[in-house]
């Protein structure tokens, strides 16, 4: 049967266009690749290339004839070996595929086999709008942290972060670190120290200033089966590497279809220190936060340094690991032996209260612990969570909270537009509505890029003063 | 430190003057190719031109959607480069991957289902045709976004080199990708820690609607190479044999230890940047005659018929084969269904 040429869709948004002129006349032979016609669309006129081989029988459709839907025929092809027909082609649109020969089955290898076609239909909603269900809210196991009883010692959080480190590296021959001045130079604020001598250049990797370049190498060798930890100097830098974060790493699990998964770490400080200016104190929380693909880790205690470390580093999936330049010098009680885990998912009640909630993350916890020593002298309890994950957000921890206290305030060194307060509001919105005695308030950075001037940076930033007074205003005191 | 502008094969045929680069004359001997490897280059590329004139054919019946990029013209070099690499190699290119993903044994049928966004698809249909993938061929995509495949493709080689496997990694970009920053820090890098990769540059003259000469302050893309001390080869893309021969020499080098290699091919591509693109910056007498003159297929086919390798009738059966083959793929990629709409949710993490 003569093979029908449809009028095509050269753009992803054309529906009907003009035939513009045809290049071949009936009776003339087609190679593959001839041209066939000139096709206008609203945009352009394009040409319209052969693919089958033959002599155009007939043309359906005459040059000049504007509106020619998408997918009509617009001419017949006949095959090299046919013949004519005896009857004319039919006028309505017919789909012929060329003759296909059956062989021996082709041995498939690709990774998901075709499902018959009476595969389970997605539910219909009343209003017939079809529907994806909804998806299954991946909730950290109950208790799958257990409370370290053990020997502690006192060490800063560098020292945790180092000694993370090095475990990890002991335990797995693919894991390595990278970045800028981690080796010889002993880590930008020594958090690598120690670490090129004992396990070699070959493990510790330093790179020169090129974010972009060596956060996508990162990528390469962890899709490669290594388990890089790439660390940056400051977040501020990995603006530089973003495409690669995200378009590289985040989301190629999915883009694969489950094939490439990236068990990467990129860490280093976020955030402020101290009078750096507005390029170097960015909080980067809620840009990594809200991507799908990515874990985002943001722990404050030493403890939490280290065994959430360890987690990101045995993670299959890219977890964007944020530190806190503030803390490093801070010491705290951290388990002595063994190989203590933290869970990556689960936030930490940091004191326990019943009128107010105060959720926070990294540095501010310490603030709002401050805080809270502060309101118990005046006679208000309060509870404080230590985020520790802020992708995914222990969302059943804030609830149960909530629950409890009925007011709400967060804290972060971010600004408030689209920050991390702003989606544990949403989240308590729509989760614990029904348990608020007031509007949640945040606590965040003030609307401004980073001032230098040292009164300035100390306005511009949450205090604990400012965190007293928010309190008191959820508590209507 | 060598750069040596060699182009191998016989003389070379005139190039119009789309640019002003010039291909030196210098020939290296021509590679001892068997009759039966240029049986196979034949097929090798016949299969990527029938492929992507099917997808291009089936992006105008609508089924095939959002950004399709062609490879046509350009089969040579994808051909002649994996004749010189071996299992355990890693392969990464940009959006114009159809041709490398055939190249390195990925099934046209899985290949063009995912461009139908089916569940049979390589990438179950959520990539579509920039992002797939096949861990068991070692083709690590499949890239969208223009000079990201490079520091990726050199962290590959960096893999290769931790673990001490004798693998290589062969990194495809195009003449668009070459004035990015990152492919500067990746030469860098990849000089340095001495990383066995080949940086291929598929110059097809054109980054999207922008000719080189237009784009780039200097033409000779191989130079790019030079202020990092790598070696590299400018050669003429058009030609299987002058590819094999380029990628001989630089997998030698690599292998070697010797640190990258940088090839830059220069070659065509027939059709627009993508399907969307009218290709209103080029003349119909340029495509012409870049297709009458330098057709990579018919060059083969010149030399097989020529040198008695093959007659007309075994031609006529590969051209046959690789029809059959394409038009089950293409079948395929219609009747099998989409995606279960659960799928939505799926690997997100390696937990969903």
């Amino acid at each position: 049967m003569p093979i029908e040429i449809l009028m095509p869709a050269l753009s992803p948004t054309m529906t009907e266009g003009k035939i513009a002129r045809w290049a071949k006349r009936e009776g003339e032979k087609v190679k593959s690749g001839d041209v066939l016609a000139e096709i206008e669309t609203d945009k352009a006129t394009m040409e319209l290339e052969a693919v089958d081989e033959g002599t155009l029988l007939k043309i359906v459709v005459p040059a000049g004839r504007d509106h020619v839907p998408v997918n009509a025929p617009i001419a017949l092809l006949l095959a090299e070996d046919e013949e004519a027909p005896a009857v004319s082609a039919p006028a309505h649109p017919v789909k012929t595929k060329a003759p296909v020969e059956t062989k021996a089955p082709v041995e498939t290898k690709v990774p998901v086999e075709a499902k018959a076609p009476e595969a389970k239909a997605p539910p219909k909603p009343a209003n017939g709008v079809p529907v994806a269900p909804a998806p299954v809210v991946h909730v950290p196991p109950p208790l799958a942290e257990s409370e370290w009883t053990g020997k502690t010692v006192t060490m800063t959080v560098r020292e945790a972060l180092r000694d993370a480190m090095a475990e990890e590296m002991r335990r797995d021959d693919t894991v390595f670190l990278i970045g800028e001045e981690v080796g010889e130079y002993q880590g930008a604020y020594k958090v690598s120290q120690g670490l090129l001598q004992d396990f070699g250049p070959r493990r510790v990797v330093d790179t020169p200033i090129t974010e972009m370049g060596f956060a996508g190498l990162g990528v390469g060798a962890a899709f490669g089966g290594l388990r890089p930890v790439v660390e940056f100097m400051t977040f501020n830098f990995a603006m530089q590497a973003m495409d690669q974060i995200i378009n590289s790493a985040a989301k190629t699990r999915y883009m694969s279809g489950g094939q490439m998964g990236c068990p990467i770490v990129f860490r280093g400080p976020n955030s402020m220190s101290s009078r750096v200016g507005a390029q170097h104190a960015q909080c980067y929380a809620s840009w990594y936060a809200h991507c799908p693909g990515l874990k985002v880790v943001a722990p404050y205690s030493g403890a939490d340094f280290k065994g959430l470390l360890k987690s990101a580093i045995r993670d299959p999936n890219p977890v964007v690991f944020l530190e806190h330049e503030l803390l490093y010098g801070q010491s705290f009680e951290v388990p002595a032996e063994g190989d203590h885990v933290v869970p990556i998912g689960l936030a930490r009640v940091a004191r326990t209260g019943d009128a107010v909630t105060i959720i926070a993350f990294s540095r501010m916890v310490q603030m709002a612990l401050e805080a809270a020593e502060k309101l118990a002298a005046e006679g208000i309890s309060v509870e404080v969570i230590d985020l520790r994950t802020l992708r995914p957000l222990d969302t059943a921890t804030v609830v149960a909270s909530v629950q409890k206290t009925n007011r709400v305030v967060t804290v972060e060194e971010g600004w408030s537009y689209a920050g991390i307060g702003a989606e544990i509001a949403a989240v308590v919105m729509e989760q614990a509505f029904d348990w608020l005695d007031a509007p949640l308030k945040r606590v965040t950075g003030k609307d401004v890029p980073l001032p230098y001037a040292a009164n300035l940076e100390r306005l511009a930033v949450p205090s604990v003063d400012e965190i007293v007074a928010a309190v008191k205003e959820v508590t209507y005191r | 430190m060598a750069s040596a502008k060699r182009k191998p094969g016989s003389a070379q045929p005139a190039v119009a003057p789309i640019s002003e680069t010039k291909v030196s004359e210098a020939a290296i001997s021509e590679p001892k190719v068997s009759g039966a490897e240029l049986l196979e280059f034949y097929r090798g590329m016949l299969l990527i031109r029938r492929f992507e004139e099917k997808a291009g054919q089936m992006y105008g019946m609508g089924l095939i959607g959002g950004f399709c990029h062609l490879y046509i013209g350009q089969e040579a070099v994808v051909v002649g480069m994996h004749s010189a690499t071996r299992p355990g190699d890693s392969v990464i290119t940009s959006y114009r991957d159809h041709g490398h993903m055939l190249v390195c044994g990925m099934e046209p049928r899985g290949v063009m289902a995912e461009l139908t966004g089916r569940a049979a698809g390589y990438s179950k249909g959520k990539g579509g045709s920039m992002h797939m993938f096949s861990r068991e061929k070692r083709f690590f995509g499949g890239h969208g976004i223009v000079g990201a495949q490079v520091p990726v493709g050199t962290g590959l080689a960096f893999a290769h080199r931790y673990r001490g496997d004798g693998g290589v990694s062969v990194t495809y970009f195009g003449d668009g990708a070459a004035n990015q920053g990152q492919v500067a820090e990746s030469f860098n890098m990849a000089a340095l820690w001495k990383l066995p990769v080949v940086y291929v540059i598929e110059n097809n003259r054109y980054g999207m609607g922008t000719s080189v000469d237009r784009a780039s302050s200097t033409h000779d893309l191989y130079l790019r190479a030079q202020p990092f001390g790598i070696p590299a080869l400018q050669v003429d893309g058009m030609d299987v044999l002058a590819v094999k021969a380029a990628a001989d020499i630089a997998m030698a080098h690599v292998r070697g230890g010797l640190g990258p290699y940088v090839l830059e091919m220069q070659t065509y591509r027939y059709r627009g940047h993508s399907m969307s693109d009218p290709a209103k910056y080029r003349t119909k007498d340029e495509v012409d005659r870049m297709r009458s003159e330098h057709d990579c297929i018919d060059q083969v086919k010149k030399k097989l018929l020529d040198g008695g390798f093959a007659d007309e009738a075994a031609l006529k059966t590969i051209d046959r084969d690789v029809k059959d083959m394409i038009a089950e793929a293409a079948e395929f990629a219609q009747e099998s269904p989409e995606p279960d709409p659960s799928e939505l949710w799926t690997d997100v993490t390696a937990e969903s």
